[in-house]
Formats: C-alpha cells, structure tokens, sequence
C-alpha cells in the first residue's frame, strides 16, 4: 500500500495550511487491519438454540414436549388468568385429545344399520372445523389473538370433554337405566360448564369487553355439540 | 506477508475461523450482506487472502504432517467455502423471492379481512335485531333498512344445526348414506345459502331493491322463529303444539321478512311471485324439518296396541339401478310420497 503521507510539518511555514491538509496524514495499511462484524445478535443465538435442540435425544425432544403439553393440561383443569396457553402454544395436545376423543366415540359395528353415530372421520372433522370457525369469527369480530393460538386454546380446552367420555364408558359398564343416564348427564353438563370457563378465561382477554358474549357463544355451541355427541353415545 | 495478520473479526462459530463469518451473515432472513474479505473479485486481495490463510492454517498446526495435509484441506474448505456461499445466498434470495410470492397470493385470496365490516356488531344490536325478527313491521310504502350483517345468521344457522342434531339423536334417526352431522349441516346451510340465492334470484328478476347480502342476512334472521319453534317441539312431543307454533312463530317471522320484502317491491304481480315463493319455502322448510328428523310417540304408542306402522324413518333414497331412466324419477317421487303418506298416516 503506498503510503500517502506528506511529512507532518514544516516548521516554519508563515502560510495558513489548507482546511483538511492534515488528514493526508492518514493512510491505511495493511498493519491495522479493519474488523468488525456485520451479524444480527439474535440470529446468532436462536441458530445455537436449533442446533442445539436437532442434536439432542430423541428422547429429550419427546420429554420436553411432554412435560409442556402436560403443563398446559394443569392450566386448563385449574384455569386461572394467565397467558401460558397463548405464549407457547403448540398443537401436540389439540391433537391427542381430539385423536382420543374420535377413538372413543366409534361405532364398533361396520353394522349400516345403526351408523347413525359418528364416526372417527366425523369426530375429527367437527372438532378441528369447529375450532377453525370460532377462530376466525372471533378475528373478525376484532380480537387479537393469532389463529394457531386460537386453536390451540380450543383444542386444549376439550381435556375436561375428554374426562368426561372417560367417565361415561366406565359407567356404561354398569347396567343401564336412568339412574346411569342421570349420572353421565351430571358428569357430562359439569364438565361442559368447565371447558366453557377455562376456554373463556383464555380467550375472553383477546376480545374488545364490549363483545365477549359475542365470542363465547358460538364456544358454548361447539362444546354443546361435543358433550352432546358424548352424551348420547350407547356402545353395541 | 510477514506480518502474523489478526484474526479479522471476533467469536466466529463454525467449521474454521475464517468460514464462519459466512454462516453468521447469510443464513437468515433478510440479511443481504455479503462478507467480501474472501470473496472472488476481481482486485487481487483475494488472492493475498488465501495466501494468509494458508500461513494462518500453517502457524496453527504444530506437526509438519497435519500442516501439510491441513495445508490441502485448507485449500479445499477454501474453495468449497466461497461457492457455498454464493449458492447458499442464491437459494436464500430464491427463497425470499418465493416467499413474497406466496404471501402476496395468500393475502389477497385467504384474506378474510374482507369479511371484517360484515361481523361488526354489538351484542345488544344482535339482541334486538333478534327480536325485531319476529315483528312484522306494516310500513310498507317505504323500503325498510335491512342490517347488513353476517354473525347473526351465521350464529343462527348453527344454533339450528344443534338443536336437529339435539332432535335427531332424540329421535333415533337412522341416516343411510351419510352422518348426522353431515345431514343437519348439509340441510341447515343448504337452506339459507341456497333459497337466499333462489330468492335473490327472483328479486333480480322482479325488480326488487335487495342486495345478496342482505338477502342472506333477512334469512338468516328468519330462521330465528324455526329456532324457537324446533327446540320447543323437539322437547314436548304435542303435534296441536307444533301446529300452532308453527303457525303463529313460523308465520311471524315469515310476515316479517315478507312485509321488507314488499316494501322493496313494485308491482302486485311481482310481489306476489317473490312474497309468495318466499313464504312456502319458509313455512314447508319448518314442516319439514319437523316431520324427517323427529320421532312421531303416537305412532310408536300406536305399534304397541294397533296397526303396524313403522316409526318414522328417513326413506332411503336408494334407486334401483335396473330401471331405466325414464322412470327413474317416478320411482322417487313414488318413493317420497309413500313416505310422507305413511308419516301423515301415523299421527
């Protein structure tokens, strides 16, 4: 590199030096290299946090989305205000309730005469379809909440549903009659208010306060749909 | 060269010093930098460059004989290293590029922004809409304002798809070909998208002041009477009960949506063709849903003491693939009438 330099001073000189004749003095060699890094700090960090996660067990990725979707359980059987459910949501426990859910409601008969029940394939659909409607009506009727948090909060809220289809097939073992009628009517109607509190404790903070009926109710219809199709399950 | 050059930049993560700069500046949305210092450009420092890494691979190693074989792999990394990074930045741009495509395309056709104005309600709008459903209104020199809004009936349609589902489960219903939950969708929405369009339809052509959405949205509220009267007789089986539901509920609301109707419509001729058309559908779509999904007790009651009549059942519309076509739909308007001779004949 050639170095520019003018020799620093001539002493002596009486004639005013020119505004920026001392920054012929600079150079740039190849002895001061120029560093410095043009990177964004977060990508560095979140790229450490994905690789990190791809190289660990497989046993450690399933234990860890394990323990989130079993702590996302004991929100909605104690729902309190909080936001656990919508900060990280995740679907894994939508789908295993829902997936539970249709298992338990099949009709074991390929019978065509008594298909009148649902169906895995209806289970599934009326759930999912369900908690895509709600959702998009409460976004447009103004909320601010994300579509996949949404969902999530539905699917998560089915857990006392599911409790409830649990119970039922328990005492459908017993012998029928009113009286085992009247119990899963209990059981079903006290955890259809449940799923109602808890989705409605998630959900009613995302909606301007004037409108939050507005929103609820088509979640009280959705959960009625569901309880209903508990209810009235009889296995062959 | 024999200045001991500096490791240009800090922590570099990555296979060696000098290639995970790249990583750190490519991978990523949205960062266009490109780290020049071991780019292949045309001024010469390239070159300089690779003859410093080779030093700087050489001072590290302290056996000549992984120097050496180092000193090859240096090389190679060298290489590898800059043409990773030119594709590794083309496919990122390709994927930007992509990207926007599929957002710009999502956004203007999965928008469903454009249905924002339509769910722009209040509750207590919707309440008293609700109930204004019910009232006809006898003002009909004057068009009346119809709300133009899409919750309420949407709300309403699902709300009558429970209560069938509600009355078909009661009833045992026994669906052939298809679910339960299909059927009740399938009749409820049927019904309001399709006779709003049929209606809309007579409206073009008789000259009436409606537009399609408030076509959907007078329906929909229509429906509020079927409502009420469905979930009342599906629980109190009283067919004297039914009958005069249906026509004191069934016949308010269809008085109301008839009365708008008018009042948006010039010409007897015309009014009668739209209001009357309008008013058979409405009331027959509540008979009917009344008779196909409901169990008839008089005529279970009846088959434990007098003649044998079958409870009420859904007729399979099953058509027998011999006949030939000509007389196919005979055979169905047979089939549908037997059906609902038999239901008649058993209350």
């Amino acid at each position: 590199m050639a170095e520019v330099a003018e020799s620093p001073g001539d002493p002596g000189t009486a004639s005013p030096r020119p505004l920026f004749a001392g920054l012929s003095d600079i150079s740039i060699s190849q002895d001061i290299p120029i560093e410095g890094e043009i990177t964004i700090p977060m990508r560095s960090r979140s790229r450490e946090f994905d690789s990190s996660t791809l190289n660990e067990s497989v046993q450690n990725t399933i234990m860890r989305d394990l323990k989130a979707v079993g702590k996302k359980f004991m929100h909605v059987l104690y729902p309190r205000k909080s936001n656990t459910l919508l900060r990280d949501w995740d679907l894994w426990g939508p789908l295993i309730l829902c997936v539970t859910l249709a298992l338990m409601l099949q009709r074991g008969s390929v019978d065509s005469e008594k298909d009148g029940g649902p169906q895995f394939a209806e289970v599934f659909v009326i759930v999912w379809f369900g908690a895509v409607t709600i959702t998009l009506n409460s976004k447009l009727l103004g909320g601010n909440i994300s579509f996949f948090q949404s969902l999530c909060v539905l699917g998560y809220c089915i857990l006392p549903l599911t409790v409830a289809m649990l119970i039922c097939r328990l005492v459908l073992l017993a012998e029928p009659g009113p009286i085992n009628f009247m119990v899963r009517l209990f059981v079903v109607i006290v955890m259809f208010a449940w799923s109602i509190v808890a989705s409605t404790a998630f959900l009613a903070d995302s909606q301007p306060p004037n409108r939050k009926a507005l929103a609820v109710y088509p979640v009280f219809l959705f959960y009625f749909v569901i309880s209903w199709m508990i209810l009235t399950f009889t296995p062959q | 060269m024999a200045t001991p050059a500096a490791p240009a930049g800090g922590a570099r993560s990555g296979a060696g010093p000098e290639w995970g700069g790249f990583e750190e500046n490519i991978q990523g949305g949205g960062s266009a930098v490109i780290d020049m210092e071991n780019m292949d450009d045309t001024s010469g420092s390239s070159f300089e460059d690779m003859g410093e890494l080779h030093q700087r691979l050489r001072e590290e190693e302290v056996d000549a004989d992984a120097a050496a074989a180092d000193d090859e792999d240096g090389e190679f990394l060298g290489m590898k290293g800059f043409k990773g990074q030119l594709s590794r930045q083309v496919a990122d741009q390709m994927w930007q590029a992509g990207k926007r495509q599929a957002s710009r395309a999502f956004s203007l056709y999965a928008n469903i922004d454009i249905l924002r104005p339509y769910f722009d309600v209040e509750p207590d709008q919707v309440r008293s809409r609700l109930l204004e459903s019910m009232i006809p209104i006898k003002m009909v020199n004057f068009p009346q304002k119809i709300a133009g809004e899409l919750y309420g009936p949407l709300m309403l349609v699902f709300t009558l798809v429970a209560i069938l589902l509600h009355g078909m489960k009661t009833s045992d219903t026994i669906i052939r070909e298809g679910t339960l939950m299909g059927t009740a969708i399938g009749t409820c929405f049927g019904y309001w998208l399709g006779v709003s369009s049929f209606i809309y339809f007579l409206a073009y052509l008789c000259n009436a002041q409606i537009t399609m959405l408030q076509m959907l949205a007078l329906l929909g509220y229509g429906l509020f009477g079927h409502c009420i009267v469905l979930f009342i007789t599906y629980n109190i089986h009283l067919h004297a009960l039914f009958y005069l539901f249906w026509l004191l509920v069934g016949g308010l609301s269809t008085l109301r949506m008839v009365a708008v109707l008018v009042s948006r419509t010039v010409g007897p001729t015309q009014r009668l063709l739209l209001c009357g058309t309008l008013a058979a559908l409405h009331m027959l779509f509540l008979l009917y849903l009344h008779f196909a999904y409901h169990k008839v007790v008089e005529g279970i009651l009846d088959t434990l003491e007098g003649p044998n009549v079958p409870p009420m059942q859904r007729v399979p519309r099953d058509v027998p693939a011999v006949l030939p076509a000509a007389r196919l739909p005979a055979t169905v308007l047979n089939a549908t009438a037997k059906a609902l001779a038999a239901s008649l004949q058993s209350h």
